[in-house]
């Protein structure tokens, strides 16, 4: 009985750190996604959680007419005390009120107090300023307005797509054909070259870069999607092998010999039997890749260069960091944009995501 | 006569062959040419390539074993093995074998990669400043990033066993593991936002100043504890990695020999180090070495936090520098290398793990 107590007493406690670390965890995510709802100036002017309801100072509608000749470098009397003008500038708290300059020439003093504020604007105008490539305007904090170009954050979405896709659904075909003949067929050189994929798995990308870029150039492949699916691939296979082997190989013997028996060739059974059999698998790893193309930085910087039209979205995003560090009505929603797919492939498709990524975390 | 016929069908088999490799060759170079000279909408190259990449690649592999099925049972199981793995050994050894050679190569090379240079690049790495610094800050990024990883993925999975709302608890931890490191760039820049004045719309300055303390760039202050500010990105992102695999583990412990423990009177802290650690040690070592490979690499963050400057350079940042931007390939082949190396250890464990299993 006492026992029992303490475990639900200790459970409390558990939920409630547990609860405190997802909430550190969610807050950085939610700060981002609120501020892309919010208008430009207001990003800039307030912190995002002010969207939330909470208590601030507002305008009593009372004012305070201090004499015309007051003289603001000493200490100024209001109300029996004295303040300095320093303090009357930023606000000073007297008897839960407070005081504030409202026109500080006609020496007018405004009276405020502590009020729920709750009024969050919301808007949709970054994702659309951040998408188009279109000129709009844009309202400063002071009411000025200000002609901005829009980031064309879709034309580098669709690249994005037009890249992923195909360096997905390549490497996936190629690696399970590869996989099917180091499991099931015996030929001399198999375990060498295994072990080389072996090698390859958690090989850094950078030991690639220099000699593959130097072929590019050679081959004007700079620059161009064929050029990013090929590496894409390329560097994609040891572990899109690695992992559909680990699947293919443990499939029961009897399944292949009943089928020999039948008289169907290697290449019936696999295309016949082992890919529908393998489908689970090939989810699984065909979203990893997909994932790791979509995330992918390093790899296009290097081989899309400065090439406006086929650049892709994590491209863009770090050149707005690096180029339009404070408008951060673009970057929020930017980056935003480039979470979604991720977002709805994780929440949607949890159990090939998770096991994609366990099989796939050794990646280089 | 039979002898004869053998030969004859040898023949059409050989031609066949033939007409089928040259065929594949012509169909597939004038692909390549067609992709690589394209100005065609991207969605249409996508949807065109998606296609090639499934028919055409299929149709690879159909038409080559077609030819293979000429020839006699005893070639054809020779030959068929290497056209199953043909196109992805071609692409690994064009476009990472072989370049890796090449890269070790030309870290002998000076700068234009004309002049033999022996060593000298590997000396350079450990007497230039910018890249002894960025050495230290990436043994930093692997030292702290993957012990706080592993022990805070090991203390959130055994939480999250013991709580209500496990499933939901792994899920937001995991969630940063999705997104692109370039995102979370961004979402921490925003975090550590520092603007003069009064009012702070970077998270962490605002709880700073609540507190009644000063507003501070924190990426790019007092050096090197800005690093820190980028390691806690890797942290954010990886835990939940180390969390599900750990999660795993600590399931497969037998409940009974935890009733066991708690009989004799241990207490949870003793059952945790002295049951459950033992018990979960292979487990912990591959995540600790796949969070340190991972780390070894880190690039993308350290780029959009701050490009590397205010000596938060990191190797993979400093390879990108001096190979793309001061086209150095004598000290970027060099700084890959040295990476490579870094990596050998697990390249070495990953192997004997294999063999242990009993793979071949």
């Amino acid at each position: 009985m006492v026992g029992r107590k303490k475990r639900k007493g200790s459970k409390t406690l558990v939920n409630i750190i547990l609860g405190f670390i997802c909430l550190l965890w969610l807050i950085p995510t939610l700060g981002l996604f609120i501020s892309s709802f919010r208008p430009a100036a207001d990003i800039l002017q307030t912190g995002w959680w002010n969207v939330f309801p909470h208590q601030d100072w507002k305008k009593s509608g009372e004012s305070v007419q201090l004499p015309k000749e007051t003289d603001l470098r000493q200490p100024i009397e209001v109300g029996g005390k004295t303040f300095t003008d320093d303090q009357l500038k930023s606000g000073v708290t007297v008897d839960g009120d407070r005081l504030m300059w409202e026109n500080r020439r006609a020496r007018t003093l405004s009276v405020m107090e502590k009020g729920w504020e709750f009024k969050p604007a919301l808007t949709l105008d970054n994702y659309k300023n951040v998408l188009s490539g279109k000129e709009y305007k844009l309202k400063n904090a002071d009411g000025s307005e200000t002609v901005q170009k829009g980031s064309g954050l879709s034309q580098a979405f669709w690249n994005t797509l037009t890249i992923a896709v195909p360096a997905t659904v390549i490497p996936v075909l190629i690696a399970s054909f590869a996989a099917y003949a180091f499991a099931w067929l015996r030929f001399p050189g198999r375990k060498t070259l295994f072990v080389v994929i072996i090698a390859m798995l958690v090989i850094p990308l950078q030991v690639a870069l220099i000699p593959v870029l130097k072929d590019y150039t050679a081959l004007g492949l700079n620059g161009s999607y064929l050029g990013i699916w090929l590496a894409h691939t390329a560097f994609g296979l040891p572990l899109v092998i690695y992992f559909m082997y680990n699947f293919i190989s443990q499939l029961p013997k009897d399944l292949f010999e009943s089928a020999f028996i039948d008289g169907a060739s290697h290449f019936t059974i696999f295309s016949r039997l082992i890919l529908p059999l393998s489908v689970p698998a090939l989810a699984s790893i065909g979203i990893f890749q997909f994932l790791w193309v979509w995330n992918d930085y390093l790899v296009s910087l290097i081989f899309i260069g400065n090439q406006p039209d086929v650049q892709v979205m994590s491209m863009k995003i770090a050149d707005l960091v690096g180029s339009r560090g404070n408008d951060w009505h673009l970057l929020t929603s930017a980056a935003f944009i480039s979470m979604l797919m991720p977002l709805a492939i994780f929440f949607l498709l949890q159990k090939y995501f998770v096991r994609g990524l366990m099989g796939g975390s050794v990646k280089g | 006569m039979s002898a004869q016929a053998k030969q004859g069908v040898s023949l059409k088999a050989v031609l066949l062959s033939v007409v089928i490799l040259l065929g594949n060759l012509v169909v597939h170079g004038a692909i390549f040419m067609f992709f690589r000279d394209s100005t065609l909408n991207p969605l249409v190259t996508a949807v065109l390539a998606v296609i090639w990449g499934v028919l055409g690649v299929y149709l690879l592999y159909f038409t080559l074993n077609l030819a293979a099925e000429q020839y006699p049972e005893r070639v054809r199981r020779r030959i068929l093995p290497y056209i199953f793995i043909g196109p992805g050994a071609i692409l690994l050894g064009w476009l990472l074998v072989l370049p890796a050679l090449r890269t070790l190569y030309l870290s002998f090379f000076n700068a234009s990669s004309e002049k033999f240079v022996g060593l000298a690049n590997y000396a350079a790495i450990f007497s230039d400043r910018l890249m002894g610094i960025a050495l230290r800050n990436n043994l930093l990024w692997v030292f702290v990033g993957t012990l706080a990883c592993v022990s805070l993925g090991l203390l959130i999975a055994i939480l999250a066993d013991r709580s209500s709302f496990e499933k939901l608890a792994k899920s937001i931890i995991f969630m940063p593991m999705a997104i692109s490191f370039v995102a979370a760039g961004v979402i921490w820049k925003f975090v550590y936002y520092y603007q003069p004045g009064d009012e702070q719309i970077g998270m962490l300055n605002a709880i700073v100043t609540f507190f009644g303390g000063e507003p501070q760039a924190w990426t790019s202050m007092i050096q090197p504890w800005n690093n820190f500010f980028l390691i806690l990105i890797l942290i954010w992102m990886q835990t939940g990695f180390a969390m599900v695999i750990f999660s795993a583990a600590i399931k497969g412990v037998p409940e009974d020999i935890l009733e066991a423990a708690r009989v004799d009177g241990a207490g949870e802290v003793k059952i945790f180090f002295g049951i459950m650690i033992p018990y979960i040690s292979t487990t912990i070592l591959t995540v600790t070495t796949t969070i340190i490979v991972f780390t070894l690499k880190i690039f993308d963050v350290v780029m959009v936090m701050t490009g590397g400057q205010y000596d938060t350079e990191v190797v993979a940042t400093q390879f990108y520098r001096q190979f793309f931007m001061y086209r150095n390939f004598g000290y970027g082949s060099t700084l890959a290398i040295v990476l490579l190396i870094a990596v050998l250890p697990v390249i070495i464990i990953n192997l004997r793990q294999f063999r242990k299993q009993g793979g071949f």
